[in-house]
């Protein structure tokens, strides 16, 4: 229940999350609210059961790899932060956000973050290379039953050869960068959210 | 030690004394003007002064919560994120033509994933569906529990107010309103089982009516419901099919105050079985026996029976089947609008600030739902009735279904949903991802040589036209997206 949305979550956390995320005061509580709502198991985390209970994530072709990308390596429960440092990939990049500290890392939601969220969509085994197997995963995860094996094989074959620049018949995260251009995940990875 | 307690008889004589004398005053100045069908005007006075003391609890709110300079928890009824509404075919030919492929043939580009990466996440942040299985969120507080998220804000004064609230709604009107409501269904018990001995003809039909009528003003007064009708001339006649959306069981109370109808239903056991039994024998209602639910011929075959016969009352049924929080109206199956009669529209819409009157039956059962409305301040709620509709020449049952649908939307203020009600408690279909797969590979493969109807699956509603020599089929999916796809027509043929 929402009633517990303000309650639960401390002004210390509030900020460190959003120190980390750049989120806003107002867009963590809503946001928080939201994770509460999902969690129908009431212990503070998300399976992959509960995201699969959203029905525009479930009829989604991607929507696996997609709630895959919430969860940390080997686990199968998200808390409050893990979801937002993921969410945090897709808020809009603000050019003018200065940085006083010249030693923090770099903001979550910077290009090279956004590509490398997108990267690892593809890359299922973390080995940084997208394989002509993971390739084809992807592919037959978002056409269905529709285009042959044959077809999708030569597809598959022609963008890696497109990419592909040291041979090795894989695409690492530089040749990712360097075929897909980045602008449209800049201009695709953005969420206008309506508070500030 | 007699002389010890005698005081402390006294006072409880006193206090009984008291409370009883004011329960039974109040009990016939609600259950008199009932039975006569007359209504003084308390509720609406009590409705007023309510708002009142309502918008001064959210202003000492506001006012503490800017003392201690911190942010009020405020829900936004628009949504978290501005999300973009564009089809796949537009969103991937802009990435296309804003990408640097040479080729003009469409083939996969990597980027592709980032259309239906970007749809997931927002699906995630913000869905149509999920929240409407749950109660809406009040701009204001209502000093119920229940409702609050600024509990942190709660002055002194507000406290003491809200305790006065508590003690009044559960130490005065609850007992008062379980009373009522004893006597009430006791009432219609009672009285239709007896009115089941006299012979069928007009006086059992007049008797019945108005027991049924005096009942439910009964029960309707231990709610607290202040409902306000609209458009009564389009009140449903006999020989019709009254539907409505659907957010609580008491929709059927609220409905069956100002008229006359047959209620559609399983037949249950306990005590809603003994009414519903007992209903049955002065006015012809459909119960179904749990084994012929399933039936679907079974079903419409007894309520085509039903309509054909202009004596009896118009039907009630809710086509979605099951509740939903007054914010949307969701798919309406097609089994009522199947049976060719007048279908007469009802909408009906809750004013969520005095009791929020959705029943989230994965919560909450029946007791503890009646007993959560018996104890908030009021049920209050408009219903329009809307013009008669039938259905129209080459239209099928689901195109009716959805116009129905839209005008009670619009009417009530709710939004449109295609979704199914049914994803409340079960899995969505595998047709809808499979639609989404055939889309994206239409882009990717150029040439379909199949009509576009078979590519796409199950079209709702197709409408072609020209422009210029490219033809352009527009067609509402079974899901909440309208594609429109331009081919060039001597490509087609």
């Amino acid at each position: 229940m929402g009633s517990r949305a303000s309650t639960l979550l401390r002004e210390e956390e509030i900020e460190e999350i959003k120190k980390e995320t750049g989120f806003s005061h107002s867009q963590i509580t809503r946001l928080y609210s939201r994770f509460t709502s999902l969690d129908k198991g009431e212990n503070g985390t998300l399976s992959r059961e509960d995201f699969q209970r959203i029905p525009e994530l479930a009829i989604n072709p991607l929507g696996d790899r997609i709630i895959n990308a919430f969860f940390p390596e080997g686990e199968d429960q998200v808390n409050f932060r893990g979801f937002m440092r993921t969410l945090a990939h897709f808020r809009p990049i603000e050019d003018n956000e200065k940085n006083k500290d010249p030693i923090a890392s770099e903001p979550l939601n910077s290009r090279s973050n956004k590509l490398l969220f997108a990267f690892r969509l593809y890359d299922l085994d973390r080995d940084d290379k997208i394989s002509r197997d993971e390739l084809l995963q992807v592919l037959r995860m978002m056409v269905g039953v529709n285009i042959s094996d044959e077809q999708l094989g030569s597809i598959a074959d022609r963008t890696i050869q497109e990419a592909d620049q040291n041979g090795d018949n894989s695409i690492s995260f530089n040749e990712f960068i360097k075929v897909g251009n980045f602008l449209i995940f800049c201009i695709f990875g953005n969420m206008n959210y309506y508070l500030t | 030690m007699g002389w010890f307690l005698l005081p402390f008889d006294n006072l409880l004589c006193i206090v009984l004394g008291i409370s009883f004398t004011v329960g039974f005053s109040s009990l016939l100045v609600i259950v008199v003007p009932a039975v006569l069908g007359v209504s003084i005007g308390i509720r609406r006075l009590y409705m007023k002064s309510l708002l009142k003391v309502f918008e001064w609890a959210t202003v000492r709110m506001e006012r503490g919560a800017k003392e201690k300079n911190q942010h009020l928890y405020k829900p936004y009824s628009n949504g978290i994120i501005a999300k973009e509404l564009s089809s796949l075919e537009q969103e991937i030919q802009e990435l296309r033509a804003s990408g640097t492929t040479l080729s003009s043939e469409p083939e996969f580009e990597m980027a592709d994933i980032m259309y239906f990466c970007r749809r997931g996440v927002e699906s995630i942040v913000d869905d149509e569906v999920t929240k409407r299985f749950s109660a809406q969120e009040l701009e204001s507080w209502n000093l119920l529990t229940r409702s609050n998220f600024n509990a942190r804000h709660i002055s002194l004064r507000l406290s003491v107010l809200w305790g006065l609230g508590l003690f009044i709604r559960y130490s005065f009107l609850l007992p008062l309103r379980v009373t009522l409501a004893a006597s009430g269904i006791g009432l219609l018990v009672v009285l239709t089982t007896i009115v089941g001995f006299i012979p069928s003809g007009w006086l059992r039909t007049y008797l019945s009516e108005k027991i049924h009528l005096m009942s439910y003003r009964i029960c309707v007064r231990s709610l607290t419901a202040i409902i306000t009708y609209h458009n009564s001339e389009n009140k449903p006649k006999n020989g019709g099919i009254c539907v409505a959306n659907h957010t609580t069981p008491i929709d059927v109370i609220i409905l069956a105050n100002d008229g006359c109808y047959s209620m559609v239903g399983q037949i249950h056991g306990g005590l809603i079985g003994v009414v519903q039994r007992a209903m049955v024998k002065s006015s012809p209602h459909i119960w179904f026996e749990r084994s012929e639910v399933k039936d679907r011929h079974l079903v419409a075959e007894r309520l085509s029976n039903h309509v054909a016969d202009k004596t009896k009352h118009p039907i009630l049924i809710f086509p979605e089947g099951t509740c939903i929080n007054n914010t949307s109206v969701m798919m309406f199956k097609k089994g009522s609008f199947e049976i060719g009669c007048t279908v007469y529209p009802v909408a009906i819409k809750y004013d969520p600030r005095f009791g929020d009157a959705f029943w989230n039956s994965s919560k909450f059962g029946m007791v503890n739902y009646l007993l959560r409305m018996m104890s908030s301040w009021a049920i209050v709620c408009s219903v329009w009735y809307l013009p008669p509709m039938s259905r129209e020449e080459g239209e099928d049952a689901v195109q009716f279904a959805n116009r129905v649908k839209a005008a009670i939307a619009t009417q009530g203020g709710l939004v449109d949903l295609l979704w199914d009600g049914g994803l409340k408690r079960g899995k969505v279909k595998n047709t809808f991802k499979e639609e989404q797969q055939k889309l994206y590979s239409k882009v990717l493969v150029i040439k379909c040589q199949r009509s576009p109807t078979h590519c796409l699956g199950e079209a709702l509603d197709q409408r072609i036209y020209w422009i210029g020599s490219l033809k352009v089929i527009s067609i509402t999916m079974n899901y909440s997206d309208t594609i429109s796809i331009a081919m060039n027509y001597s490509e087609t043929m």
